[in-house]
């Protein structure tokens, strides 16, 4: 609300109060102008209020400040004192009121101008003295409704000026005259007439224009000082563009076609003189240049030819087996031998070796009881540890032969000096003999230790594996199983001793001899029929110590053979006793090419599957193959030094319907002694190396009419052998007062190329391996239960170019001259024959001729001897005349 | 005619040879013992080979020329006679590839 704007009442009351006499009937001021036109402030005198007993602060108060009066009292109060009367200047309002009271209201703070002011209508009257209840209801509403906001629109109100309407005016631009307006028109009678348009030029009639020239008037030079200007700023924005060329990739292709001739032409050309002349001239020198290539072989490789002599590691003339490390078990060795080696297929560096009682038997059973407690170990010995070994197996009596199996290196069977076979199954040790450290780690404290104080390392502690299965002992072999072979792994065979094709990729099926004149056929997996239960009851009072694997746990103690052979001699009882037995697939073969056939290794493993020794029975549900032309026919060589040639297949006894081996188709008696090596050459299949007693013999399958090579007896007992895996043509052979001899068959054949001395006792078994493709050691024990490791040479381990040719040549040449001596015996019988009866007829011949028949057929005799002389003495130029005949030689010295 | 076939013929009869074709200059093939892929390669390429083998010849010194090529490779040897004795303005050139390496022979029963 804007100021309101009062008007001075106690001015005019003053006025009024002067103008009391005149009873000029002023205007009541109400208050209109302040909205209320019903209220006319009053000023009551204190006789007044005394009166109309509405004195201040006593009647009236700020709480109860309306009072009525009468309308009547008022008139007579206007009466009774006319002028004076404080109600004189409402007196018209009192006169015109409607009703019959007044309403009075106290004005303690003077809102209206005055300490009382009259209501001058009914209407206020009742709406002061009766306040409209809604209202307060509508108070009452909102204090409990405080929270929710009601939308009230804003209500328009009136335009309060502050003065910017006069800016406006200021700043609009008015016209300040009004503007005169013209109308000109033409008569109207001419209002669409014809016109006429003429020239006129304005220079020259004066009158008909006015002109206001322009000029500059002193008086309003005004000097604009201000002005009034609108600036904007904006960056300077530059609109620029640039199209590129869009290079893009577009393949091209081009096809072409060779020019080619057509028939026609090349008919016509073909009988062109021309060509005919080409080729004469041509011809000749094609010719010469083929003829060229047939004479030489024209693709020799000069250079890999001149390499006859390569470089060789080490002094050429270096021949001598190097030293390299010797193994030697201190614990356990006190008068132990060692009687079998066999270097680890796959590990580097790993040669597992068996020991055994150094006793005679009768020293055997004698100390028997001794020997229990012993146990019977098979070491395992690593290169970068010669002190501990790093792992032991456990046998129930002494192993004299053993063999890793090739299809899986952690199962090894060995063969016991009781009969039995032993398997052992060391895939939980794998880890640890693959991963050997070395001790020299621990050794170099500064503190040294005696031996047994060290800390057992996890590496150095040598654990004891029990074995896993032993085989039955009715069942098996009575006496010392002296030799033990894994079937390979392509073939597998039945009780009759057939030949099948073998399915589970894994050799599963061994081989073994005893001096029992036995030899058996086993197979690992488990056999169809289950077992007696009798025999179940024996397995059950045997406790399996819980840290066996439980591969081989059907065959333990149960274990029976497959097939078993006799050997039988003809007519005697005494059969043979087998010592060594070399099939067809020796395990040689293998290990000759391990290093290139890991890859067929592994797919072999592949075949069988993981684990596939933990799964032997999944191979005998397979239906198999029968492999007809596989050769069942092995060599044995027995104790009393006889090659035997024999085939495993049984027989049918026609009488009794068993099955009964067949006998043997070939016997030699070569040598003198127990055999104690029958092994196939790795480089030939049908050449087989057999050493006993004093001497050595060659074989070849199939030659039946004795050795290819049998040398001479030795000074020393022959104790040990083994074909070397690198030189064809190379073998070692160990003796009896600790010397090898090394024979070389291209260089000499009738005595060893070389001879070394390795150590001071007899040696028991030679192992060569290939350790690297430079690198070879052959593995040497003796009696005194020591593992001599040697390294092969240069010379001896690399084999000469075409040696394995020049090898095969000597064989064939060996054989081909039994066949001629076999043949010249025949001859000889035959000529013999013929000069028995020669002489035997000469005998009955009587004497017939007489002496001078003799005399005379003496003197032609001489003659012709005379003749005969002459002329080779002419021939040798002695005798320069020709007619003197001399009648001897004898004239000639005289 | 019949002396061209018998030239063609008794070349072809050489131990080892396995095929022979006759080639114009322009390096097209006129006659030939191989298979129709083969002789178009074969064609091509050692025509490029023999011009590029000539001409260094004869950069070298210009009297003298190429009187025959052969290429011996792991397996084969190629043998390229150009015609270049007699001088004619036609220049043919004769290509025979041969194999002599001892065990193609053995396979090829030549």
């Amino acid at each position: 609300m804007g100021p309101k704007l009062k008007k001075e009442k106690p001015d005019s009351k003053a006025k009024l109060a002067k103008q009391k006499v005149t009873y000029e009937e002023a205007v009541p001021v109400s208050m209109e102008s302040v909205g209320h036109p019903e209220i006319f402030p009053l000023v009551l005198t204190t006789k007044t209020q005394e009166i109309f007993s509405c004195r201040a602060e006593e009647d009236v108060t700020e709480e109860h400040p309306n009072k009525l009066i009468k309308k009547e009292d008022i008139i007579q109060d206007l009466r009774n004192r006319a002028g004076i009367s404080d109600f004189h200047p409402v007196k018209k309002i009192v006169m015109e009121y409607p009703g019959e009271e007044l309403l009075v209201v106290y004005d303690k703070e003077f809102k209206y101008g005055q300490s009382f002011y009259l209501i001058g209508t009914e209407e206020a009257k009742e709406s002061i003295l009766n306040p409209p209840v809604e209202q307060e209801d509508t108070e009452e509403v909102k204090e409990s409704v405080e929270e929710v906001y009601v939308y009230k629109p804003p209500i328009p109100k009136p335009w309060v000026s502050l003065g910017s309407e006069k800016e406006i005016e200021e700043e609009s631009v008015q016209e300040s005259t009004v503007r005169a307006k013209y109308k000109i028109s033409r008569k109207r009678r001419q209002f669409g007439a014809p016109i006429k348009f003429g020239d006129l030029n304005a220079s020259s009639v004066k009158e008909n224009y006015i002109e206001c020239t322009a000029y500059v008037d002193k008086n309003y030079t005004i000097k604009q000082l201000e002005k009034d200007i609108g600036i904007q700023m904006i960056p300077v924005l530059k609109d620029e563009h640039t199209q590129t060329q869009w290079k893009y990739p577009r393949n091209a292709a081009i096809q072409y076609v060779p020019r080619e001739f057509s028939k026609e032409e090349r008919n016509n050309l073909l009988q062109s003189k021309d060509l005919q002349d080409f080729l004469n001239s041509v011809s000749l020198s094609v010719e010469v240049a083929l003829q060229q290539n047939e004479i030489m072989n024209v693709f020799i490789d000069d250079w890999k030819a001149l390499a006859e002599e390569e470089t060789t590691f080490g002094d050429k003339t270096d021949s001598h087996l190097k030293e390299y490390q010797s193994f030697t078990d201190l614990h356990n060795i006190k008068e132990k031998t060692i009687t079998c080696i066999c270097w680890h297929p796959t590990i580097y560096g790993l040669i597992a070796v068996s020991i055994a009682e150094r006793l005679s038997y009768e020293d055997r059973v004698q100390f028997s009881g001794r020997l229990l407690l012993q146990p019977s170990l098979i070491l395992f010995w690593s290169f970068s540890d010669p002190i501990h070994p790093q792992l032991m197996l456990q046998s129930p009596e002494d192993i004299i032969c053993f063999q890793f199996c090739p299809s899986n290196p952690n199962i090894i069977a060995g063969g016991c000096i009781n009969g039995q076979i032993v398997l052992w199954d060391i895939s939980a040790y794998a880890e640890r003999i693959v991963n050997i450290k070395g001790s020299g780690g621990a050794s170099k404290k500064a503190v040294l230790k005696p031996i047994f104080l060290l800390e057992p390392d996890s590496n150095k502690e040598s654990l004891y594996v029990r074995h896993a299965a032993v085989s039955s002992i009715e069942h098996g072999h009575k006496k010392i199983i002296t030799d033990i072979h894994w079937l390979a792994d392509n073939f597998e065979l039945n009780r009759m001793g057939y030949v099948f094709e073998n399915r589970s990729g894994i050799s599963c099926q061994l081989v073994t001899c005893s001096i029992d004149c036995t030899i058996y056929f086993w197979d690992i997996r488990p056999t169809r029929p289950p077992p007696t239960p009798v025999d179940k009851k024996k397995e059950e009072t045997v406790e399996v110590p819980h840290d066996v694997p439980p591969t081989f746990l059907h065959l333990d103690l149960t274990w029976r053979p497959l097939i078993k052979i006799t050997l039988a001699k003809n007519g005697t009882t005494l059969d043979h006793c087998p010592v060594k037995v070399s099939l067809r697939d020796d395990y040689l073969h293998y290990q000759a090419q391990v290093l290139k056939d890991n890859q067929t290794l592994q797919q072999k493993a592949q075949i069988a599957g993981e684990d596939a020794y933990q799964n032997l029975e999944s191979g005998l549900t397979k239906i198999l193959k029968p492999m007809e032309d596989y050769n069942t026919k092995f060599f044995v060589g027995t104790e009393d030094g006889e090659v035997i040639y024999t085939d495993w297949r049984m027989e049918r006894d026609h009488d009794s319907g068993r099955l009964t081996s067949q006998k043997p188709l070939n016997r030699y008696l070569v040598h003198d002694g127990s055999i104690h090596t029958v092994q196939r050459s790795p480089f030939y299949n049908d050449i087989v190396l057999t050493i006993g007693g004093w001497n050595v013999a060659i074989w070849k399958e199939g030659v039946p009419q004795g050795p290819l090579l049998q040398s001479s007896c030795s000074s020393k007992r022959y104790t040990a052998g083994h074909w070397s895996l690198t030189r064809a043509g190379v073998f070692f052979v160990g003796k009896e007062d600790g010397y090898i001899d090394i024979w070389d068959l291209l260089e000499k054949t009738h005595e060893p190329a070389q001879t070394q001395n390795i150590c001071i006792t007899s040696i028991t078994y030679i192992t060569p391996w290939m350790i690297a493709s430079k690198q070879q050691f052959v593995a040497i024990a003796d009696n005194y239960g020591t593992l001599h490791i040697l390294e092969i040479p240069w010379t001896l381990s690399h084999p000469s170019a075409n040696e394995v040719q020049s090898v095969n040549n000597y064989f064939d040449r060996e054989v081909s001259h039994l066949r001629y001596t076999e043949k010249r015996k025949e001859i000889r019988e035959k000529e013999r024959a013929e000069m028995q009866l020669e002489s035997e007829r000469k005998k009955v011949k009587v004497f017939q001729k007489s002496r001078e028949q003799l005399e005379a057929e003496l003197k032609i005799s001489y003659e012709e001897y005379l003749d005969l002389e002459k002329q080779i003495l002419g021939n040798l130029g002695v005798v320069p005349d020709t007619d003197r005949i001399p009648s001897s030689f004898r004239d000639l010295l005289l | 005619m019949a002396e061209v076939e018998e030239t063609l013929k008794r070349i072809q009869n050489h131990k080892g040879v396995i095929g022979t074709m006759v080639v114009n200059a322009e390096g097209i093939p006129i006659r030939t013992t191989l298979d129709n892929s083969t002789t178009v390669q074969y064609a091509g390429l050692l025509h490029q080979l023999t011009m590029k083998a000539k001409s260094t010849v004869r950069d070298i010194d210009p009297q003298n020329d190429l009187t025959f090529l052969r290429i011996r490779s792991k397996k084969h040897e190629v043998m390229v006679a150009p015609d270049t004795l007699l001088g004619l303005g036609l220049d043919y050139g004769w290509i025979c590839a041969g194999a002599t390496c001892p065990e193609l022979c053995s396979t090829l029963n030549m």
